[in-house]
C-alpha cells in the first residue's frame, strides 16, 4: 500500500472576537516584525481550542500538531465532539484555507462533499446547474455530460430538469445536488455528514451510494461524521480529535470507544420538566424499584400531563444509547387506540425487568394525538445503567456485543 | 514500486505570484459555465430582457449630451456629440461594470469560497468576459448611431488604427481586472473600501475624459490638466475616440503608459488577491 495523502505537524490558530478592531496594528506589527526577520509576535500565543474555559489570549489553536498519513483505497473515519477541529481539518483538506502551519502533500485530487448544492443558481435550469455545481466541485464537461443520465436519475428530477432551480421544493434541491456529488470521481473523496439529507428513501439510497463510493474500486474517503453506526460500518480506521489534537489514531472501535469516554460528565436528567406551559406534557420521570438503574430491576416511565390531548392520543418512547442507535421502542398505539389517564393526569410506561446493558440512554418522546398531530420533547431523559443480574442466577450476566437482554429459557424435553 | 511523486502541498508557505495556468485550465470549463450563468441570468424574469444592455447606454449618452453638450457647450468639434458620448460611456461602462463586479469577488462569492476549492482567479476572469458581452452589444448600438450619422453627412470616419481597438479593449478590462483584484482583497479585511470605491468611480470618471476631449481640459483648466494626463484610462478612452471617430489624438506615449500603469496594477492585483485567497475564509 501506498500512501497517498500525509500532513504533517498541520496547525491552525484563529483570531478570537471581533475581527476588524485592531487589526490594521496587528497587521502593521506582523509586517514590522517580518521586515526585522523575526518571527510573527501573535503565533507564540494561544490557548488549544476548549470552549468551556476562557481563553487567555485573543489567538486560539483550532488545530495543533495534527499528523497522519492516509494509505490509498482507505476508508479514514474523522470522528470528535464539536469544535475539536473536524470543520478546520476538513476545510484545509479541501484547501478552502490553509494551515497556519505544516503542511499536506497529496498524490491525488481532493474533492469534499462538505455541504452540497454550493454555487446553485436559482434562476438556472435544473440541467444547467448540474453543469455548474458539477464544473465548481472540479468535473470538466466531457466527464458531466456522460454522467448527466445518471445523475438526473438518481436524483428522481427527471421531469423538473428543464425547470429553474428556484422552483424547486428545497428537497428536491437537496436532491439534485446531492446527485452531482455522488458522482464525482476524485482520487480522494472528503464526505462530512451529508448522509442526513432528503426523505427516508432518498436516505437510504444516498447510503447506499456511499457505502459503494467507499468500498468499490479502491477509492480513498476520508468519513467525517457523528454518526457511529455509519463510522463501524464503513471505516477500516479512525481518528479521533480532541481539543484540535489527535487523541487517538488506530482501530476503529477502538477509537469510538476513546470518543465516547471524552466528556463523560454528561449529567442524567431523571425527572424532565416541560419549559413551555403550552404543552401538554407536564414532566416525565424514569424510575426503578432501585435507586440506580440496574439490568433486570423495574424501569418505568410516568408522565404527568397538563391538560388532556383532543382525540386519540398515544405515548411513544424511543430509547437511544451513546451511538445513537435506536435501542428500544414503547408504543401504547400497540396495545389500544388511545391512552386514557388517571385523575391526578398520569400515564405510566412499566417494564417488570430492564432489558438494557450497562450504559448511558436517552429517550425521545412523542405524544401522537388528534389523528396527525405530535408533541415531541427529545433528549428529554438521560439515565445511566448498571449491570445487574437479569436472569435472577445470582451472577452478572456477560456483555457480549449486545444491545438488549431477552428473558428466556433452556430445557431439555 | 515506484512512488508517483506528490501532485501538490497544502501549506501556508507560497510564492509571492503564483498563477497555475496549467491549473486554470483545467478549469477552463467552470470559466465558461461562469460567464454563461452571468450572462443568462441577469435580466431573467425581467420584461425588456437584454434590452437593458441598450437603454442604460443610450440614456447615459443622451443625458450627457444634454447637459454637458446643449447646457454647457463643451465643443465636440466636428463629431456629433451624442456619438462622441456613446464612444465614450460604451468604453467606460465596460471599465466599470468590471471594476465594480470584481471588486465584489470575495464578498459575493464567500459560500462558494468557504465550500469548495477552484482557482479563485476564475471568478474574475468570468466577470471581465462576460462584460465583454455587454460591452459588444453597446459597441452594436454605437455602429447603428455611426451609420445613421454617417449617411446624414456628419464628417465622421474610421480609420486604419482601428485594427488595434481590440488590444484597446482588453488593455481597459486588465485594468478593471487589476483594480478589482486588489480592492476586492482589502475589502475582506477592511470594510472601508467599500464605501471608496462607490463614489470612488464616479468621481474618477469626470477625470478620464469620458464626455470632453482631452485637449480641452488642457487647454480650459491647464492647472489641473495632469489629473487627466496621468490617468491611464483618459488615454484609453481617447484612443478609443480616434481609432472610432478620428477625433482628437493619439498619443503613443500615452498609450505606453497605459500598458506599464496596467500591468504593473494587474501584477501587484495578482500577488495580493493569491494572498488573500488562502485565507480570506477566516477573516470574512
Amino acid at each position: 500500500m501506498s500512501v497517498i495523502l500525509k500532513a504533517s505537524n498541520i496547525s491552525k490558530q484563529y483570531r478570537l472576537g471581533l475581527i476588524g478592531t485592531g487589526t490594521l496594528s496587528h497587521d502593521l506589527n506582523r509586517w514590522w516584525h517580518k521586515l526585522r526577520g523575526k518571527e510573527d509576535p501573535y503565533l507564540r500565543v494561544g490557548d488549544s481550542n476548549d470552549r468551556s474555559t476562557k481563553a487567555e489570549s485573543d489567538y486560539v489553536w483550532a488545530l495543533r500538531d495534527v499528523d497522519f498519513e492516509v494509505e490509498k483505497g482507505e476508508v479514514l473515519g474523522i470522528i470528535g465532539k464539536n469544535g475539536a477541529g473536524k470543520s478546520t481539518l476538513l476545510k484545509i483538506l479541501s484547501r478552502v484555507t490553509t494551515p497556519t502551519i505544516g503542511e499536506i502533500k497529496t498524490r491525488g485530487r481532493i474533492a469534499s462533499l462538505l455541504e452540497v448544492g454550493t454555487g446553485f443558481h436559482p434562476e438556472l435550469t435544473g440541467r444547467e446547474n448540474i453543469f455548474l455545481n458539477g464544473a465548481i466541485l472540479g468535473m470538466n464537461k466531457s466527464e458531466i455530460s456522460n454522467k448527466l443520465d445518471e445523475i438526473v436519475e438518481f436524483s428522481g428530477c427527471q421531469r423538473y430538469v428543464d425547470t429553474p432551480v428556484k422552483r424547486y421544493s428545497s428537497g428536491m434541491r437537496v436532491r439534485l445536488a446531492f446527485a452531482v456529488a455522488a458522482f464525482l470521481e476524485p482520487d480522494i473523496l472528503v464526505i462530512d455528514e451529508v448522509l442526513a439529507v432528503g426523505d427516508a428513501e432518498f436516505q437510504k439510497k444516498a447510503v447506499g451510494k456511499m457505502q459503494d463510493i467507499s468500498q468499490g474500486d479502491g477509492r480513498t474517503v476520508l468519513f467525517v461524521s457523528h454518526n457511529m453506526a455509519a463510522v463501524k460500518r464503513l471505516c477500516s480506521r479512525t481518528i479521533v480529535l480532541e481539543h484540535g489534537k489527535i487523541v487517538y489514531n488506530g482501530d476503529t472501535d477502538e477509537a469510538i470507544n476513546t470518543y465516547l469516554s471524552i466528556g463523560e460528565e454528561d449529567h442524567d436528567v431523571m425527572h424532565y420538566v416541560s419549559k413551555d406551559e403550552n404543552t401538554h406534557v407536564k414532566d416525565i420521570e424514569v424510575l426503578s424499584e432501585n435507586k440506580t438503574f440496574l439490568t433486570g430491576s423495574t424501569l418505568s416511565f410516568k408522565i404527568n400531563m397538563n391538560s388532556k390531548p383532543k382525540g386519540d392520543f398515544n405515548v411513544l418512547i424511543g430509547i437511544y444509547n451513546k451511538k445513537d442507535e435506536k435501542v428500544m421502542h414503547l408504543s401504547s398505539k400497540d396495545f389500544m387506540n388511545s391512552l386514557e389517564m388517571n385523575a391526578k393526569g398520569e400515564i405510566v410506561c412499566h417494564l417488570d425487568k430492564n432489558p438494557l446493558i450497562q450504559g448511558n440512554y436517552y429517550t425521545n418522546i412523542v405524544l401522537q394525538y388528534n389523528k396527525d398531530e405530535h408533541e415531541k420533547h427529545n433528549e428529554c431523559l438521560r439515565f445511566s445503567v448498571v449491570n445487574g443480574d437479569f436472569f435472577n442466577t445470582n451472577k452478572l450476566p456477560r456483555l457480549e456485543k449486545i444491545n438488549v437482554f431477552v428473558d428466556h429459557s433452556w430445557s431439555s424435553n | 514500486m515506484k512512488e508517483n511523486p506528490w501532485l501538490y502541498t497544502i501549506s501556508s508557505k507560497q510564492k509571492l505570484l503564483h498563477l497555475n495556468l496549467k491549473e486554470i485550465w483545467q478549469y477552463r470549463d467552470l470559466l465558461v459555465l461562469f460567464v454563461k450563468r452571468d450572462v443568462v441570468t441577469v435580466y431573467k424574469q425581467t420584461i425588456l430582457g437584454p434590452l437593458w444592455y441598450l437603454i442604460q447606454p443610450l440614456f447615459t449618452a443622451l443625458t450627457f449630451t444634454l447637459i454637458f453638450n446643449k447646457v454647457a457647450n463643451i465643443e465636440t468639434g466636428s463629431v456629433p456629440p451624442f456619438l462622441f458620448n456613446l464612444a465614450g460611456i460604451s468604453i467606460w461602462n465596460y471599465f466599470k461594470n468590471c471594476l465594480t463586479a470584481t471588486s465584489d469577488t470575495f464578498k459575493v462569492n464567500a459560500n462558494i469560497f468557504s465550500k469548495v476549492y477552484f482557482p479563485r482567479v476564475i471568478l474574475p476572469m468570468s466577470i471581465v468576459i462576460s462584460n465583454l458581452v455587454k460591452f459588444g452589444i453597446s459597441l452594436l448600438i454605437f455602429f447603428g448611431f455611426y451609420v445613421y450619422y454617417y449617411t446624414t453627412g456628419a464628417s465622421i470616419s474610421i480609420n486604419r488604427w482601428l485594427i488595434l481597438f481590440p488590444v484597446l479593449v482588453m488593455v481597459m478590462g486588465l485594468l478593471g481586472l487589476g483594480m478589482g483584484m486588489i480592492i476586492s482583497s482589502l475589502v475582506t479585511k477592511y470594510r472601508d473600501l467599500k464605501f471608496l470605491v462607490q463614489f470612488g468611480v464616479q468621481l474618477l470618471m469626470y477625470v478620464s475624459a469620458v464626455m470632453y476631449p482631452l485637449a480641452l481640459m488642457r487647454d480650459k483648466l491647464p492647472r489641473f490638466a495632469w489629473l487627466v494626463e496621468y490617468n491611464p484610462l483618459a488615454y484609453v478612452i481617447e484612443a478609443a475616440r480616434y481609432m472610432l471617430l478620428s477625433d482628437g489624438t493619439l498619443s503613443i506615449n500615452g498609450l505606453i503608459y497605459t500598458l506599464v500603469v496596467t500591468l504593473v496594477i494587474l501584477f501587484f492585483g495578482l500577488i495580493i488577491f493569491n494572498k488573500t485567497e488562502r485565507t480570506f475564509v477566516d477573516t470574512v
